[in-house]
Parts: structure tokens; C-alpha cells; sequence
């Protein structure tokens, strides 16, 4: 769909999560998510021996909340679900994979 | 997803597991403009600036590890020489320490851990300004916890300043017996061709070619090169070498879009990346173990020098092909107290003070973070930098010594600086090396190579 031109650019930043798997982890994240109008743009996600992977891109450029406190927020999940979970802008991925 | 799932935790471990950080941002700051006959006016503009670029720097920092969720460790400022600044002023001791106090509050109330420039360019000759800044050194660096000196000793153009590097010897020995564990020699380095950009400490300074502010970019990862050796144990060298280089050109790329995006955000012109591979005491970050996982029993044995050799290569290729801007000192960084494998090399024996200088024949950094016994005698340490230095004159090439003669401490001694600085075991070294040699002094001539027009 093309995107109205006053909308602002897209910001698209990559959340991943590795841990035990467990119930409700995508649930929490989503639900994290859409609290601050982050629109989820991909997922992919499996289960490699009981062990959660996944990565998730999402545009922060309607956020409510700034990076900081994204941070803060995905901190509080993976310490009370015992995950590691990181998000990072996209622009390190691409720098470092694609010429 | 236009990037693989793979690629993406490729990099998330880079950072999670393999300690892959942005080594330092180095903000570089002309101070010529504050310079006056008046201390108090030359001191309040010099506070100035540096106060309100220093927080500045801080807070793009937090902004952008934020961004891109790789930790930012080291926020550092280089200034103009100071024995430059001190021109003006009259040659004493007062004038300088109060400098030096200036820097070293200054950076405390930016939050800042090092700032660097607190020294002098004296490879041919020193100014009388010079020669004052050497001689308050140890009590600058003594009376101050931030503030970082380089002095250039000798250049491959114009040969070693022998007067200045057997003074030296006095100089360093005087600094370290003003603290219990000699701890104020590991802010001082010596050079041999000196770069003007370097971002890392206690080297670092804002050249006489830079611009008015240069921001300047100390990438790092021994650990992720080395998790990529360990994962290609059969491969052959030549196969080993595109290996890292792949490696290098990742990190480097990084390492890029972060200093490029940290001066745009504080409006400086971007200076360097200095693709630099430093250690630090955390297990898993060390320069050593990447030496071992290429397949030599232990660092400092016969192999070492040829395996630094192709790995330094081999990383100076990935990284130019990843910026364009690649500067500094950009080799491998081998300080023996910063770098476990380093430590328990010297313990085991594996690593002698020889071998380390020969290890830097090869590597850019010279003989880093080394400490030898409080007893060694002056005209020693002065024939270890004069050595030293001979090789970085003698190849074109950047050399340097931080050496720590730690007081009332024996050789097989420890001693623990703490922080990043580590702890060092206290290497033997000669307690007679060339006294007559260096009380000759003068200066050694440049090498034939210097005549290349």
C-alpha cells in the first residue's frame, strides 16, 4: 500500500528474543507494542529444542515512546519472562550485511 | 525481511556474547584559540569549551547505543598539545599543573574518563615550553586522575630525539614513585611517528592538521574474530585471512555508521575509524586468545609473530575495504596488563619483554601496559622506549611504550590497576642495559628511508 506523504518516513527497527520456550512471549511483545503504536511489519519465529527464536520488524516512526523507553519496557519482559531480548535500529543490520 | 534471520543474529551476538562494542568515541577539540598571556582567562576558555562539547558528546552517545543496541564504552576528548597551549604563558611548573587540573576538572564534570593531549611534539627538538610541560609531568599526572599525555620522541623524517627520550627514563621513574602501584605512567605514552587522530588513550591528541573539531571512532572485537576462527579450526591461512577480513569489514562497518551519526547529531565533520583490535580483562576480549585459536599453543612462543603478522593484515584489509576513513593507529593493540591471554602468557613464561618487542615490529601499538620492577634503572627504561622507538623509525611505522616501573614491586609480582587498565604481572628486565649509549643523548639522524622526495 503507498503511504500518504504526510505520513512520517518509516523507521523500522529489529526486535529479537531467544530463550525457554513458555506461554504468551509473542503476546506480551505485541501487546507492548501496539500500547505504544509500534506497527509490527514481520515476524519470524521458531522453536529449536524447547529453545524460542525469534526475530520481529517493526516501524517505531509513530511511536509513542522513545528508544529509551522501548528499551526499558523490552528489559522489564526479559527479565520477568527470563529471555534475552534485543532491538536495535535496522540500519546497523544492513551496514554490516549488505554492500 | 530484507535482512536473513541468520544475519540478524549473527550481529545480536556479536554484541550479546563475543563483547563487540564501539571502543571509544573521541571527540578532537582545537584549543589554540583559547590560548593568552593571562592563566586565569586561558584556563576559564579552555573549561568552557571543552565542558559544553564533552556533555554533548555524552548525550549523542547514550542516544545512539540506544539506536543501535551496541554499547558505546569509552566517551573521550583529545585537545591541541598542551605545551602548544602553554606557549604563550610563562615556563613554570604552576602554569602547567594548573593546566592539567583545568583538563582533569573539566572532564569530570562532562563525565568524561580520559582526555588526552596533555603533552608535546619533540622528535627533533624541544621549545622551552617543551621542556617545561616534560619537566611538571609527574607532578601534572600525579595530582590528576583524567588527564592522558603523549609526547612523539622520534620520527622516521627526523630521526630520535635521544636528549628527551634519556630524560625520560628520569621523567617516568620520578611519575611512578609518586603512587603505590606506579599507576600515573599508564596515562603517559612515548611515539615514534605519532598519528594525529587517534581516538584510543593515553595516545590520543587533536593534531596540528585538524580541523577546528574531529570526531574520531575506536571500533573493537577480539572476541568476535576470535569466535570466527574457532569456528573455522581446519581451514588453511590463506582461507583463515578472508575469514577475518569478512569479519572485519562487518564490524568496521558499524563502527562507521556510528561515528558518522555521532558527529552529525553534534555537527563536527566526522574524522576516523580506527579499526584497532583492543583487548580488555574481561574473559573472551583478548588479542592473545585470537593468537591461540589460530593455532599457537600459547602467545609469545615461536609462531606468535608470524600469526599477529597475518592477523593484523588481515584486519587492515576488511577494514579499508569497509571505510574510507580508516586512520589512527588501526593494528592490534597487545597491552600485556588489559588482555588475560597477555597476563597468563608472562605468567607461564611463554612472553618475555623480548618477544613483546618483537611482537611490535609487526603489530602498530608498540610495548604497551608492560610493568617492570620500581629498581630498574632510569638509563634502562630510557634504552627500552630508545629500542623501542628505533623499530617504529626504522619501518616507517607508528611505535609507542607505556611501561610501569612499579615501586618497591619484584619481577613474578602482580600488581592491579583496576578498571580497564587490569593487572600486569612485573616482567624481569636488565638491571644494566646501555648506560654509556644513552648518556650520550643528542639526536640519532634520520633513517636513509626519511629521503624519499
Amino acid at each position: 500500500m503507498v503511504k500518504p506523504k504526510e505520513k512520517k518516513a518509516s523507521q523500522i527497527c529489529i526486535l529479537t528474543v531467544t530463550g525457554r520456550d513458555k506461554v504468551g512471549i509473542i503476546a506480551r511483545i505485541a501487546v507492548t507494542m501496539s500500547r505504544a503504536n509500534i506497527n509490527i511489519v514481520d515476524v519470524s519465529q521458531k522453536i529449536m529444542n524447547d529453545y524460542f527464536v525469534m526475530s520481529l520488524a517493526c516501524d517505531i516512526a509513530d511511536a509513542t515512546l522513545d528508544m529509551p523507553d522501548i528499551h526499558k519496557q523490552l528489559q522489564k519482559i526479559a527479565k520477568d519472562m527470563e529471555l534475552n531480548i534485543t532491538f536495535q535500529h535496522e540500519n546497523i543490520f544492513k551496514m554490516m550485511h549488505r554492500v | 525481511m530484507s535482512i536473513t534471520v541468520e544475519e540478524i543474529f549473527e550481529t545480536v551476538n556479536m554484541t550479546l556474547q563475543q563483547h563487540f562494542d564501539i571502543r571509544t568515541v573521541t571527540l578532537g577539540i582545537n584549543l589554540k584559540d583559547c590560548m593568552d598571556r593571562d592563566l586565569d582567562h586561558f584556563c576559564g576558555r579552555i573549561h568552557h569549551r571543552i565542558s559544553e562539547k564533552g556533555i554533548q558528546l555524552n548525550a549523542v552517545a547514550d542516544r545512539i547505543e540506544h539506536k543501535y543496541g551496541i554499547p558505546i564504552t569509552n566517551r573521550r576528548v583529545a585537545v591541541t598539545p598542551a605545551s602548544i597551549l602553554l606557549e604563550p604563558l610563562p615556563r613554570t611548573q604552576t602554569a602547567a599543573v594548573r593546566l592539567a587540573k583545568t583538563l582533569d576538572s573539566v572532564a569530570a564534570k562532562a563525565d568524561i574518563d580520559f582526555i588526552g593531549g596533555f603533552g608535546a611534539l619533540v622528535h627533533k627538538g624541544a621549545t622551552s615550553s617543551d621542556e617545561n610541560l616534560i619537566l611538571s609531568l609527574p607532578a601534572a599526572l600525579s595530582q590528576t586522575r583524567h588527564v592522558c599525555a603523549f609526547f612523539n620522541l622520534a620520527s622516521t623524517l627526523t630521526g630520535m630525539n635521544m636528549t628527551v627520550i634519556e630524560q625520560f627514563g628520569h621523567i617516568l621513574k620520578d611519575l611512578a614513585q609518586r603512587s603505590k602501584t606506579g599507576i600515573g605512567c599508564a596515562k603517559v605514552a612515548v611515539f615514534a611517528n605519532v598519528p594525529e587522530d587517534n581516538p584510543f588513550m593515553a595516545g590520543a591528541h587533536h593534531g596540528m592538521g585538524e580541523p577546528d573539531y574531529s570526531l574520531n571512532i575506536g571500533i573493537s572485537g577480539p572476541g568476535v574474530v576470535k569466535t570466527v576462527i574457532e569456528q573455522n579450526p581446519d581451514c588453511d591461512l590463506t582461507e583463515l585471512s578472508e575469514v577475518i577480513k569478512r569479519t572485519v569489514f562487518k564490524i568496521t562497518r558499524a563502527g562507521e555508521l556510528i561515528g558518522r551519526e555521532v558527529a552529525e547529531m553534534m555537527g563536527v565533520p566526522f574524522g576516523i575509524v580506527d579499526i584497532s583490535l583492543a583487548a580488555t580483562p574481561a574473559a573472551g576480549d583478548s588479542v592473545a586468545e585470537i593468537i591461540e585459536a589460530m593455532g599457537v599453543s600459547r602467545m609469545g612462543r615461536p609462531g606468535s609473530t608470524a600469526a599477529l603478522a597475518l592477523l593484523i593484515d588481515a584486519v587492515k584489509k576488511g577494514g579499508s575495504m569497509a571505510s574510507g576513513n580508516v586512520g589512527g593507529l588501526s593494528g592490534t593493540f597487545i597491552p600485556v596488563s588489559e588482555d588475560a591471554g597477555m597476563i597468563r602468557a608472562v605468567k607461564e613464561g611463554a612472553l618475555t619483554l623480548e618477544k613483546l618487542e618483537a611482537l611490535t615490529s609487526v603489530c602498530s601499538v608498540g610495548m604497551d601496559m608492560f610493568a617492570v620492577p620500581g629498581s630498574t634503572p632510569a638509563e634502562v627504561i630510557s634504552a627500552i622506549i630508545a629500542d623501542e622507538l628505533a623499530i617504529g623509525v626504522a619501518n616507517n611505522k607508528t611505535t609507542s611504550v607505556r611501561i610501569i616501573p612499579v615501586p618497591g614491586k619484584r619481577a613474578g609480582q602482580i600488581v592491579h590497576f583496576g578498571g580497564l587498565l587490569g593487572s600486569a604481572p612485573i616482567m624481569p628486565v636488565a638491571k644494566i642495559a646501555s648506560p654509556k649509549f644513552i648518556a650520550r643523548k643528542g639526536r640519532m639522524p634520520a633513517p636513509i628511508r626519511a629521503l624519499r622526495n
